[in-house]
């Protein structure tokens, strides 16, 4: 792969096709772990670190186990089964080796195992990048680049809103959904550009 | 149908899960991060309630604090002196002294407080506030419809003729009560402070008497009768300093609303016939 062709791949999933605002995946932790900025981007240094880690195991496992052996349909229950076990190692191993940076990541580590993101990206590399092990990578690593985005951008205007005068019925989810529904709207401002 | 496949399929999920199985049974050893076994046995000890009252964000983080000796075994207000000792058993330390500390409602009016409407919302002291400046005349009384009652996670404090009264044995000191006022009229005071001011009014004299029969009109005699400069009249309001409080009770005797109250006055004849005293009053006026 060439280096534009990565860069545009990279691009695309970060601004294009983000996950949260475009596809519409990992939206439980994109309103539940936004109130607050720095939360938002702890929760986003964790998913981009798994969801690196994964895109490369669960490539492993779809190229060498899965698709010799004619089991691409059992794509799902195989990449839940590995993004669980990755998600408790790294635990482990952070607990050991980084105490510092599992303090901070602590709480958020635990709860990506059920991400819809992290299952989302094996599952799409599988179905586009199957070869390519470059292009799986730097998608899922992209990809998660661009939930990051999105959920930092949305935990800042969700921290702007508390001093925002908006009708009391509004308060809490209802206005933060009305506000993630505008900031989709701007990410739609990306579709048309084809990079590649 | 090719057999092959499901036993194929079987195989290899099963074979990874054992894997995986297998990879974080050893990790879980390897990696395993020696925990200072205080820290648990603390934390079995203490009561679990993560109220916050020891100053930490919750139970485990003050045994954390506890086992790294940043932190001294009396802090916790529920489990009281027991715990302390038990505690410091643990650690291995001498005990120090509990400040037990308790909410107290800085409230007597009740049904001696004028009403302006009859409320008849949710039965909720917000919502009866945010009505109308609440059904009750006085700005600062209790309005005795329970928020704090229901805060209260020790069964502690309960709306005793249209007033919140805190049970002194039971509260812990966590003061989730205070939080629960919108009239912000709990406040904490030492456990040992036995003389309290039971009124939260700064309505001037004349006008707190057209609205409550015992609230702080002012007059100071209070201040006046303290020898130890402990009570003082601030706007309208006399309130108690209880580290020069001695409790000696003169304060109580002079005070002409019969509104501060002596916890071991209490228990006696004398305060029964305070109270048969303002019936008598009342009857008069009627």
């Amino acid at each position: 792969m060439s280096f534009t062709e990565i860069f545009g791949l990279a691009l695309s999933a970060i601004l294009i096709e983000n996950f949260v605002l475009v596809k519409f995946l990992g939206i439980c932790p994109f309103l539940g772990v936004s109130k607050k900025t720095e939360t938002a981007a702890g929760m986003g240094v964790a998913v981009i670190f798994v969801m690196t880690v994964a895109s490369a195991f669960t490539f492993a496992v779809d190229k060498f186990l899965l698709r010799p052996f004619k089991l691409e349909y059992m794509q799902t229950v195989a990449f839940i089964l590995v993004i669980a076990a990755l998600v408790q190692f790294v635990e482990l191993f952070m607990q050991k080796a980084l105490p510092a940076l599992h303090k901070s990541l602590g709480i958020y580590l635990p709860l990506i195992t059920t991400n819809c993101a992290v299952l989302g990206v094996a599952l799409l590399n599988a179905q586009n990048y199957a070869d390519s092990f470059i292009a799986s990578l730097v998608y899922g690593a992209s990809a998660a680049v661009g939930f990051t985005l999105a959920i930092v951008l949305f935990a800042s205007i969700r921290e702007r809103l508390e001093f925002a005068d908006y009708p009391k019925c509004f308060e809490g989810f209802p206005i933060a959904l009305v506000s993630a529904s505008l900031l989709a709207m701007a990410f739609m401002g990306f579709q048309g550009m084809k990079i590649f | 149908m090719n057999w092959m496949n499901i036993l194929y399929a079987v195989l290899i999920l099963g074979l990874l899960g054992v894997f995986f199985g297998a990879v974080l049974a050893v990790a879980s050893k390897v990696f395993a991060v020696e925990k200072d076994e205080r820290y648990d046995e603390i934390l079995e000890n203490l009561p679990g309630a993560n109220c916050g009252g020891c100053g930490y964000s919750g139970c485990s983080a003050y045994a954390e604090k506890l086992v790294e000796g940043t932190a001294k075994p009396g802090a916790c207000p529920v489990g009281g002196e027991q715990l302390t000792a038990k505690i410091a058993e643990i650690l291995g330390v001498k005990p120090g002294k509990n400040t037990r500390i308790t909410a107290l409602v800085r409230c007597n009016g009740g049904n001696h407080a004028k009403k302006k409407y009859e409320y008849a919302g949710a039965h909720d002291c917000v919502s009866a506030n945010a009505l109308a400046g609440s059904p009750l005349s006085c700005q600062y009384g209790c309005l005795g419809f329970g928020s704090c009652v229901s805060a209260c996670l020790f069964d502690a404090i309960h709306v005793e003729d249209g007033v919140a009264k805190v049970d002194h044995e039971k509260c812990t000191g966590c003061l989730r009560c205070l939080e629960a006022c919108p009239r912000n009229i709990i406040i904490s005071v030492p456990y040992t402070a036995d003389v309290n001011v039971l009124c939260s009014s700064h309505e001037r004299g004349a006008e707190l008497r057209k609205i409550c029969e015992i609230g702080c009109i002012g007059c100071k005699l209070c201040e006046k009768a303290c020898q130890y400069d402990a009570i003082h009249v601030v706007d309208n309001l006399a309130s108690i300093d209880h580290d020069k409080c001695t409790s000696c009770g003169e304060c109580v005797k002079k005070c002409p609303r019969h509104l501060i109250s002596d916890a071991d006055l209490l228990n006696e004849n004398e305060d029964a016939e305070l109270l048969r005293e303002r019936e008598q009053k009342k009857a008069a006026q009627e």
